[in-house]
C-alpha cells in the first residue's frame, strides 16, 4: 500500500503559502465539491476561485487574510497519502511553527521570488534545522511576477544553499522548486515557462523522495504511561505496563533497565487487545509484563541495557515560546517522557540571531521566539538522550508551574547551528 | 530524479499507526486526569472512541464513564445501540438532555425546530457537575476548516470555551494537559484519522454500528438539499412531499437536522466504495446546522460545543 510523507509548510506573509496548499489539494482532487463551491461563493470580485480559502479556517486568519494556527490536511494520491501542517508565517505565530515542524519529515518553505531570502525565511529553516527536519524544499514562489527569470532563481537558491549548509543539511536534503502557486506552474504540473529548470514538480518531488521511517535499530526505549491492573475475576493478578515504543524494537525475553533508578529485568511478555507480540517497533502501543514487580509507576522508562547514566543538571537548546521571556532563576515544569519534575534555569549561555545565523553569547534572556541554550537543573535525576540520537527521549517541554502554558520546546546535545557564521 | 528504492523503509501500515497514536493519547489522559469521560452518542466516531479505549486498557475494563448529550431527536435505532455498548463494555452512562433544560425554561426551542446548537449548555453542566477534568471528543481535523485547527489536547476556560488564538504549542508526542481548576481539557484521539480511515479502520476491526448507517428503505422528504426524516422533532412543511428512498447516514446527530444520502451501500465494502467516491464532505452533505454561516463550527467551538 501506499506509504505516508508528514510535512510541514512555512513561509513569510504573502509569499502564498496558503495559496500553494490550497493548489495542492486542489489538482490533486482532494476537494470535495461542497468545500470547492464555499470557496467560489467566498471569493471576493468573481475571476478564479482564491484557493487559500481552503485552508484559512478560522475568521479572523480570513478577515486578515493571514495564517494564524497550524492546520492539519489530508491528501493522498495513488502514490503517497500525506499529511500536511499549514503553519503560519508571522513571527509571532512561529510557535505554532514549531510544532508543524516538530513531528515532520519534510518541509516545504516558501519566498516570494520578488523578495528572495528575507528574516522570515532565516528564522523559519533554522527553526527547522534545530528540530532536524530530514528535508528541505524551498519553492521559489511567484514566478510569474519575475517572468520566469531563471537568474532571479539560481541567486534565492544559492543563498538557501547556504544558509542549509550552515544548519548542518546535506546537499541532496535540500531542492529549489521554481513554481507560482496562483498559476499552477510545477505545483502538480510541470510548468512550460520554466524550459532551463530540470528539476521534479513539487507533487513529483513529494511523491517520490525517500521517507525517513522508523528506525527499528535504535535503541529501546519505553515511556510508562500506566500500569494495567484489572484486578477482575478473569484476570486477577496480572500487572502489565502500558506505553508506546518511542525508539527501537523490544522483544520478548529481552533485558530491560528500569530508568532512573537502574534496576534491572526481563520482558516476559508483549500484550495487546489482538493477542501476544514477539516483538514491538518505533510507534507500537503495546502493554508489557516484566518478570519482576518492581514497583514501576508512570514516569519510569524502560530502556536497553546501557542507555546514558540519568542526570539533574545538562545544557539544552530551547525554542522559546512564550511572551514572558525566560530568565536565569526561573522555576519551571519539565515534562519528559511521561514524567514531569521540576525544574531551575541555571545560565541563559547563548541565543540564535537568524537574522545571520550567529550565535550570540551570554544574550541574559530569551524572549519570544527566540532560540538559544541555557543550563537546567531538575529535581529528579532524567534519563535523557542526545536528540540527535534518540528524538524522543532527547526532548521536553518547559511548562509555567501556574499557568500551566507551554513555554519552551527543549532539546537536549543539539547544537543550535551546525558551524556558526560567526560567533560575536 | 534518481529514487534510490533500497532506501524506502517497509511500509508501515497507516490503520495501525493511526491506531498506535489513538491508544497512547488515551493513556496519557488516563495517566495525568482524575476523571475523564468519553462523549458518547453511538455515532459511529465516538464507537471508534469506546472501542480504542477498550483495546488501550485490556485486560483491565475501560476506566471512564461515557457521557451523552441527548437531543430528544434521536433516532430509535441509535438509542438501543448506545445502551447495548453500554451494557457490554460495563460502562457508566451520564445523560445531559436538552428536553429537560426546555422543560423548565433554561433553554427554549429554536424557531427551525433544532437541538444541535442547544447541546453546549448541558454539557457544559455535566462536565462542571461530575467535575470531569479530560472530555474525549470524536472530533477529526478533516472534518471541517475549524476542526483543522484543532490540538489533540485543546485546553478550554471555565466557561467551556476554546480560544484558538491561546492555543498551546502541541510538540512531537508531548501532550500538556496542565488545567486550573475549574477549567477542563478536550481530547481528540481521532484527529489524524480522515472519515475514510475511518471506515477502513471499522472495516478492519468489525466494529458495530447503529443499523442506520447502511441502506435502509425510509420514508423521507427533501430540505435545502437533503433527506430529512419525520420524528418526534416534525415531518415535512407545506409543499414538502414524502417518499420513499433507499438511503444511509453519514453522521448521526439531531434528527431534525440531520440528512440521510442516497445509498444502496448495505455492507460495510459497498459504503467504503460509495465513501472513497464521495464529492461531497460528510458534514456539508448531512449536516445543515453547519450549513449555517461560512464560520458555524468555529462559533459553535468557541461557545464550548464538541
Amino acid at each position: 500500500m501506499a506509504d505516508l510523507l508528514k510535512l510541514a509548510t512555512a513561509g513569510s506573509v504573502d509569499d502564498g503559502k496558503s495559496t500553494l496548499v490550497g493548489r495542492l489539494l486542489y489538482d490533486t482532487k482532494s476537494v470535495l465539491a461542497d468545500q470547492m463551491e464555499a470557496v467560489e461563493r467566498a471569493t471576493q470580485g468573481g475571476g478564479d476561485p482564491d484557493l487559500s480559502l481552503l485552508v484559512d479556517g478560522l475568521r479572523s486568519e480570513r478577515e486578515q487574510g493571514i495564517t494564524i494556527d497550524v492546520a492539519y490536511r489530508y491528501f493522498a494520491t495513488p502514490q503517497r497519502s500525506f499529511v500536511l501542517a499549514d503553519t503560519p508565517g508571522h513571527v509571532q505565530y512561529t510557535r505554532n511553527t514549531v510544532t508543524g515542524a516538530s513531528t515532520a519529515q519534510l518541509a516545504v518553505l516558501l519566498v516570494d521570488a520578488r523578495h528572495g531570502v528575507v528574516e522570515q525565511t532565516r528564522r523559519h529553516v533554522a527553526v527547522m534545522g534545530l528540530l532536524r527536519v530530514p528535508r528541505l524544499v524551498l519553492a521559489v514562489n511567484k514566478m510569474d511576477l519575475v517572468d520566469f527569470d531563471e537568474n532571479t532563481y539560481w541567486r534565492i537558491a544559492k543563498e538557501f544553499a547556504g544558509l542549509t549548509e550552515a544548519l548542518g543539511y546535506a546537499e541532496d536534503a535540500v531542492v529549489a522548486i521554481p513554481l507560482s502557486a496562483k498559476k499552477g506552474d510545477n505545483v502538480v504540473l510541470s510548468s512550460e515557462h520554466t524550459p532551463w529548470y530540470e528539476g521534479p514538480t513539487l507533487l513529483d518531488h513529494l511523491e517520490s523522495v525517500p521517507v525517513e521511517g522508523a528506525d527499528h535499530e535504535a535503541p529501546f526505549r519505553f515511556p510508562v504511561q500506566y500500569v494495567v491492573r484489572p484486578r477482575t475475576e478473569a484476570h486477577p493478578d496480572y500487572r502489565g505496563y502500558a506505553g508506546r515504543v518511542a525508539a527501537g524494537t523490544v522483544r520478548v525475553g529481552d533485558e530491560v533497565e528500569v530508568l532512573p533508578d537502574g534496576q534491572r529485568t526481563r520482558v516476559e511478555g508483549i500484550d495487546t487487545f489482538d493477542g501476544e507480540l514477539e516483538a514491538a517497533h518505533d510507534g507500537q502501543s503495546v502493554v508489557l509484563r516484566l518478570a519482576d514487580d518492581l514497583g514501576i509507576a508512570r514516569g519510569a522508562l524502560l530502556a536497553a541495557a546501557g542507555a546514558p547514566e540519568p542526570v539533574t543538571e545538562f545544557d539544552a537548546t530551547l525554542a522559546w515560546l512564550h511572551e514572558k521571556p525566560l530568565r536565569p532563576g526561573a522555576r519551571l515544569l519539565l515534562k519528559h517522557g511521561t514524567r514531569t519534575v521540576q525544574a531551575i534555569v541555571g545560565a541563559v549561555t547563548h541565543r540564535l540571531d537568524t537574522e545571520d545565523l550567529s550565535v550570540v553569547e551570554d544574550p541574559g534572556e530569551l524572549g519570544i521566539n527566540d532560540m538559544g541554550q541555557a543550563s537546567l537543573t531538575v529535581s529528579e535525576p532524567l534519563p535523557l538522550d542526545p536528540y540527535d540520537e534518540v528524538a524522543a527521549t532527547g526532548s521536553f517541554l518547559l511548562i509555567d508551574p501556574q499557568a500551566g502554558d507551554t513555554l519552551a520546546a527543549g532539546l537536549v546535545g543539539r547544537p543550535l547551528v551546525a558551524r556558526p557564521l560567526e560567533v560575536r | 530524479m534518481s529514487l534510490d528504492t533500497t532506501a524506502l523503509p517497509a511500509p508501515t501500515d497507516q490503520l495501525d499507526a493511526l491506531e498506535s497514536e489513538a491508544i497512547h493519547v488515551i493513556r496519557e489522559v488516563a495517566g495525568e486526569f482524575d476523571r475523564p469521560v468519553i462523549l458518547f452518542s453511538g455515532g459511529k466516531d465516538s464507537m471508534l472512541l469506546v472501542h480504542l479505549a477498550a483495546k488501550a486498557f485490556w485486560p483491565a475494563p475501560i476506566p471512564f464513564p461515557v457521557l451523552h448529550v441527548d437531543t430528544g431527536h434521536n433516532f430509535d435505532e441509535v438509542i438501543e445501540f448506545r445502551d447495548r455498548v453500554v451494557e457490554r463494555y460495563g460502562l457508566t452512562l451520564e445523560v445531559a438532555r436538552v428536553q429537560d433544560y426546555i422543560d423548565d425554561g433554561r433553554l427554549a426551542e429554536r424557531a427551525d425546530g433544532t437541538r444541535n446548537p442547544l447541546q453546549t449548555t448541558p454539557l457544559l453542566d455535566a462536565i462542571a457537575e461530575h467535575r470531569h477534568d479530560a472530555v474525549f471528543g470524536g472530533g477529526r481535523r478533516d472534518e471541517e476548516r475549524a476542526r483543522a485547527k484543532e490540538r489533540v489536547f485543546s485546553l478550554r476556560t471555565a466557561f467551556g470555551q476554546w480560544e484558538p488564538s491561546r492555543q498551546r504549542p502541541e510538540l512531537w508526542n508531548l501532550y500538556n494537559g496542565r488545567h486550573k481548576p475549574g477549567e477542563h481539557v478536550r481530547v481528540f484521539p481521532l484527529s489524524n484519522f480522515t472519515e475514510l480511515d475511518v471506515w477502513r479502520y471499522i472495516a478492519r476491526e468489525g466494529v458495530e454500528l447503529p443499523s442506520i448507517y447502511y441502506a435502509h428503505t425510509r420514508e423521507v422528504f427533501a430540505r435545502d438539499g437533503m433527506w430529512l426524516t419525520s420524528g418526534p422533532w416534525g415531518g415535512p412543511r407545506d409543499g414538502e412531499e414524502i417518499v420513499t428512498k433507499s438511503v444511509r447516514y453519514r453522521t448521526v446527530g439531531d434528527g431534525s437536522c440531520t440528512g440521510a444520502v442516497e445509498s444502496t451501500a448495505s455492507t460495510l465494502d459497498e459504503v467504503l466504495a460509495e465513501v472513497r467516491e464521495s464529492r461531497l464532505t460528510e458534514r456539508g452533505a448531512t449536516r445543515a446546522d453547519d450549513r449555517l454561516s461560512e464560520a458555524a463550527m468555529e462559533d459553535r467551538k468557541r461557545e464550548g460545543y464538541f
